[in-house]
């Protein structure tokens, strides 16, 4: 549906195309969805009739509407804005009113009526006072994620909507092995859900793998450094790419898959979290269940280049 | 007399199955290269598919189905000996999960019923 509406040329927001973004919501006046179309929404959401275009594929005339954004989407104000390094910035956002979310689980960040884009939530509402805290990575031919690096400034009003997504820590299985892994700004879903973990006193050791080119990319390194030594259970091994002159001797030269693979030949028992581009997920997914890891123990969130 | 997916343990054992089997299946050099897919999830998603029918679960398999889900495999090369391996991993994973021999050959059974559909004979 959302192919032949954007031919006919209506406007309809949309990013993902893939179901995650929740971007291309609609509305039902009239008829009956395919099985699929509202997959993924919460159940209120799915009573109004509302379901996503790209997901849509009508078997017969359907009577459809945009619905209303405000309903759907918290105001929110920029209450913090640092750039770590040359590609990545921390954003933090004060929403309007309490947003109920689980740590890394994703929201769509609007620009305005029609521009926006899915990120991860990096805060645990319990430790950051309620604010919404984002790793923003500035893509080369981005359209939103430029403006979020770049221009936007403390005060700025913005607006979200969700939260989606199941790659979230359950308290469920405390005595659990924890294994995180993530490339770039896949560190952000990890980085909420390993403080989650934390803060709900998961008693199995975790250990978190963040994968980088270079060291500049490993943008919590000293973050997550100060928190393994608080934290006996925890354990962080950062991988670059590339060997640079004065490396921090804790940092391995080493891809993150071979790593993973060294490091762990069995996971059985354990339960696996895994974020970053899309590829490097599925090669893991694939890889943590051979090593015995159960599926449904494997929570994974693949970025979706819009 | 309970049924034979009662008694095996309903959807709880097909997912537990699913796991064992699928896993088996991507190691076994044999049959892996049909079952090739980067997408696990959907895979996996079939493949309790096919284990709920085996089980003599609710299901809405039909031969027709059978034959045209098989039919681009069939064209690569699929045939009676990779059906053989796939009977004996499903008769393994159901070993490992404690269930009875006569319960194994009536899945094996199942199974054994699709063998013409699967291979589009």
């Amino acid at each position: 549906m959302l192919e032949t509406l954007l031919s006919a040329n209506c406007v309809v927001p949309n990013s993902c195309r893939a179901g995650v973004c929740q971007s291309c919501l609609m509305q039902l006046v009239k008829g009956q969805l395919n099985e699929g179309a509202q997959r993924g929404l919460k159940d209120s959401w799915q009573a109004q009739g509302l379901f996503l275009a790209c997901q849509c594929h009508p078997e017969q005339d359907l009577e459809i509407k945009l619905p209303a954004m405000d309903s759907l989407r918290m105001k929110c104000r920029v209450s913090k804005h640092s750039r770590l390094n040359a590609e990545v910035a921390v954003m933090r956002l004060q929403p309007k009113e309490r947003l109920e979310y689980r740590p890394g689980q994703h929201v769509t960040i609007w620009k305005d009526e029609l521009l926006g884009r899915s990120y991860s939530l990096a805060s645990v509402p319990a430790i950051d006072d309620d604010e919404l805290e984002f790793h923003i990575r500035r893509q080369p031919h981005g359209i939103l994620s430029p403006w979020l690096y770049e221009d936007i400034q403390v005060g700025d009003q913005l607006q979200v909507q969700g939260p989606g997504g199941e790659c979230f820590y359950t308290a469920s299985g405390s005595e659990q092995n924890l294994l995180l892994a993530g490339t770039g700004t896949g560190l952000a879903p990890l980085y909420g859900i390993l403080r989650d973990a934390l803060q709900q006193g998961h008693a199995g050791a975790i250990h978190l793998y963040h994968g980088a080119m270079h060291a500049d990319g490993l943008y919590l390194h000293e973050t997550l450094q100060q928190l393994a030594q608080i934290h006996q259970n925890l354990h962080y091994h950062p991988c670059v790419l590339n060997h640079e002159p004065g490396l921090d001797t804790l940092i391995r030269v080493e891809n993150l898959a071979d790593a993973l693979r060294r490091d762990w030949s069995s996971l059985q028992g354990w339960r696996v979290y895994l974020c970053g581009d899309e590829p490097f997920v599925n090669q893991q997914r694939k890889q943590c269940y051979l090593a015995g890891a159960r599926l449904q123990e494997i929570y994974a969130d693949a970025f979706i280049r819009a | 007399m309970s049924s034979l997916y009662e008694r095996l343990g309903g959807e709880a054992a097909v997912d537990a199955a699913v796991d064992i089997f699928y896993r088996k299946v991507l190691m076994d050099e044999r049959v892996n290269e049909f079952f090739d897919d980067v997408d696990i999830e959907k895979q996996s998603a079939k493949q309790k598919g096919f284990l709920t029918m085996v089980f003599g679960g609710p299901n809405n398999y039909t031969g027709k189905d059978m034959r045209e889900g098989h039919k681009h495999l069939v064209d690569r090369g699929l045939n009676d000996s990779h059906v053989d391996a796939i009977i004996e991993l499903l008769g393994g994973t159901l070993k490992e999960l404690g269930v009875n021999d006569a319960d194994i050959a009536e899945v094996a059974g199942i199974a054994e019923s699709v063998r013409g559909d699967v291979l589009n004979r």
